[in-house]
């Protein structure tokens, strides 16, 4: 995102005011937080779902959500958006429709993590926590995903793509832009939108969970050296 | 030829559809629960103190302890708190396993969950993997579905509920007692100890928190017997583990072996270096925060003893592997980045020193540092180990000073020459390799 004089925005400029949420909104809304609330013994604990909830509506955590959950929860809005900002996952300004995160730390940058990235950032033109004009892609330098066994990794929105080299990552975005229909690698068979990934993340399962594969080859890798030589004793050897 | 390899949590990841629970059923699934469920509490403790095994998570602390750590019973509420939080630099084995079998998880924390007198568990996950995330709730739903949770589970008059939570990006998360403050709803900022969780965790009430991999592993230890599990790894790194080989190495992947293995014999496993011609230089026993190791270390068995002994630490068999075309001081350099990072602010000496080390560790890496720059560099770690809540701010040190003592003259070329002047980037990544060999 950037700000009205085209300068980055890294999240240090107060969010836009938002208008208060339509009935239906709020209706809807209201129903699922009460469902969130139910799960835990204390209702404070909901306060990280309830977020991820909020931006399944808003796209990002908005001042109208900030003040919802803090109604909800009896807090204030300062604690919530206090909360919010620890997280990296809860954007403070309208986020894309994808986030594409280059995993650039250690491992997956000296795999070709680094060259993904600045290929990308390049040819998006944008760098890290910035969206594109059409407001499709935020690009992120993400830490580790854990999946250092298909490094370099790319996530979009939070969905594996294992393996990837600059041509691919460039490949992926210029699917995500078209609408042309992604598949993770390891995933559902398609990549849901921002909004619809945090409300799964908010604890509503949209039922693709039987999607996709179990585990890639890599995580197969001891299994099938394993099933082509016979069994020891499993003593160390000394 | 025999294999060293013993697939126990592995074994049917390769099953089609292995994540659901028709198939886990198929491979023993919940067998364990039932025969849980007629024994005593109490001997499920013993059971697990008997196999050793220490926790998987990184600590290494014995489970069976841990759980026999908790206060009697007082009436109230005690608490399984799942850490599935895995952000550990190279550390990549929790997420496959909840991806392949999350079900492993979920009996593994229904029999815990008996032992300890709790009623109501909780998954932490982290929330930068969403299908892991589907997976997990499905087999919560599946599991409620047919009686393995919820009311009177098999008619036992044992009640439980899981609620699977996900987090919002935060690698402190991962620490305990920060995942516990996430968990109720706060900035994930870790608390000063004592009181442990056992006594005070979440909602200041007893609670266990443990690793995915550990609690995955209950099952197969009351199927078989805590003396089976003690006859596989070593004396006192009992059992098996799943050991994560990444990078410069020709098959990276999931090798589940008994602890004691040595990462020569993992390589051999997995086909060897990526590139034959090219040398070993260095790599992580247990993540990140586990000082690294190079090629002297080959055949230090990978087990808590003998990796302490050699310096380092076993954490979780995340085994970075890298080759002579890295920069030693390029890999340090990031990884002080992501210390910087994810230092969560809360204690002084992390989040200034994991400041000043970035800086440093960044003018070495292009080549403008200092003469002094070695010394303060070793100078602040000094002032950051041991000096913080939670362990975040050592890990930082670690690879810091780990690299210093077997590379330093990589840190002295760094106050002239750039790192991506002495070892080119494009040599190291994995389509370099492909481009020359096509």
């Amino acid at each position: 995102m950037t700000n009205t004089d085209g300068t980055p925005n890294y999240g240090t400029v107060p969010s836009p005011d938002t208008e208060a949420y339509p009935d239906d909104v709020m209706a809807a809304l209201l129903a699922d937080a009460e469902l969130i609330v139910a799960r835990y013994p204390r209702e404070r604990s909901a306060l990280l779902p309830l977020l991820h909830l909020v931006q399944s509506v808003d796209g990002y955590v908005s001042p109208r959500g900030i003040e919802l959950c803090a109604d909800l929860l009896g807090l204030t809005g300062a604690e919530v958006s206090g909360v919010a900002t620890f997280y990296t996952q809860f954007k403070r300004h309208p986020n894309g429709k994808y986030t594409l995160g280059v995993c650039t730390n250690t491992l997956c940058a000296i795999m070709g993590g680094d060259e993904i990235w600045a290929s990308v950032s390049d040819y998006l033109g944008i760098g890290h926590d910035e969206t594109t004009a059409d407001g499709l892609v935020t690009l992120e330098r993400i830490e580790c995903n854990a999946a250092c066994d298909y490094a370099p990794v790319v996530m979009a929105n939070w969905e594996f793509f294992d393996n990837q080299t600059p041509a691919s990552a460039k490949a992926l975005v210029d699917d995500l832009r078209s609408g042309a229909p992604v598949t993770p690698t390891r995933g559902p068979s398609k990549v849901c939108s921002f909004k619809q990934v945090s409300r799964v993340l908010a604890g509503f399962n949209d039922g693709l969970a039987d999607e996709g594969v179990g585990a890639g080859p890599a995580s197969l890798a001891g299994l099938k050296v394993a099933r082509a030589t016979p069994a020891t004793d499993g003593k160390a050897k000394k | 030829m025999s294999t060293q390899l013993t697939p126990i949590l592995t074994r049917f990841w390769d099953d089609p559809q292995s994540w659901t629970l028709a198939t886990y059923e198929k491979h023993d699934g919940y067998r364990a629960l039932k025969k849980a469920l007629a024994m005593p509490p109490a001997e499920l403790v013993q059971l697990t103190k008997d196999s050793g095994m220490r926790g998987r998570g990184g600590a290494g602390f014995p489970t069976g302890m841990k759980w026999g750590f908790l206060p009697p019973p007082d009436g109230g509420p005690r608490y399984l708190v799942v850490n599935a939080d895995e952000s550990e630099p190279g550390t990549c084995k929790d997420i496959p396993l909840m991806m392949a079998a999350p079900h492993l998880l979920i009996e593994g924390a229904a029999i815990t969950s008996f032992a300890i007198g709790c009623d109501h568990a909780f998954i932490y996950l982290r929330g930068e993997v969403v299908h892991v995330y589907r997976r997990l709730l499905r087999a919560v739903e599946e599991a409620y579905a047919a009686g393995y949770l919820g009311k009177n589970i098999m008619g036992s008059g044992f009640n439980l509920d899981i609620t699977v939570h996900a987090g919002a990006g935060a690698y402190i998360c991962g620490e305990e007692t920060a995942l516990l403050d996430s968990l109720e709803g706060r900035r994930g900022q870790p608390r000063l100890k004592p009181p442990f969780p056992a006594v005070a965790g979440l909602y200041a009430r007893p609670t266990v928190v443990n690793n995915v991999e550990s609690i995955a592993s209950v099952p197969s230890i009351l199927l078989h017997g805590a003396e089976w599990f003690a006859t596989m790894g070593t004396e006192k790194s009992t059992g098996f583990g799943i050991f994560s080989l990444s990078g410069h190495v020709a098959h990276p992947g999931q090798y589940e072996a008994p602890l004691g293995i040595t990462l020569r014999q993992l390589l051999e496993l997995a086909g060897g270096m990526r590139d034959p011609s090219k040398k070993l230089k260095f790599w992580t026993p247990g993540g990140s925060s586990t000082p690294m190791f190079t090629d002297q270390h080959l055949d230090v068995p990978l087990d808590f003893e003998s990796v302490a002994a050699a310096g380092s630490m076993l954490a979780t068999r995340a085994l970075q592997i890298f080759d002579e075309t890295v920069s030693v001081v390029r890999a340090v350099s990031r990884w002080t980045d992501f210390y910087a990072h994810e230092s969560c602010g809360k204690c002084t000496p992390c989040r200034e020193g994991t400041f000043w080390l970035k800086q440093i560790m960044d003018r070495l890496e292009h080549g403008k540092g200092t003469q002094d720059d070695i010394d303060k560099l070793l100078d602040i770690c000094g002032n950051i180990l041991f000096r913080s809540f939670c362990p975040l701010g050592d890990g930082a040190t670690n690879c810091v000073t780990s690299a210093v003592q077997y590379f330093r003259e990589e840190f002295e070329a760094g106050m002239k020459t750039p790192a991506a002047e002495l070892f080119p980037p494009a040599a190291s990544t994995l389509f370099a390799k492909e481009t020359v060999s096509a």
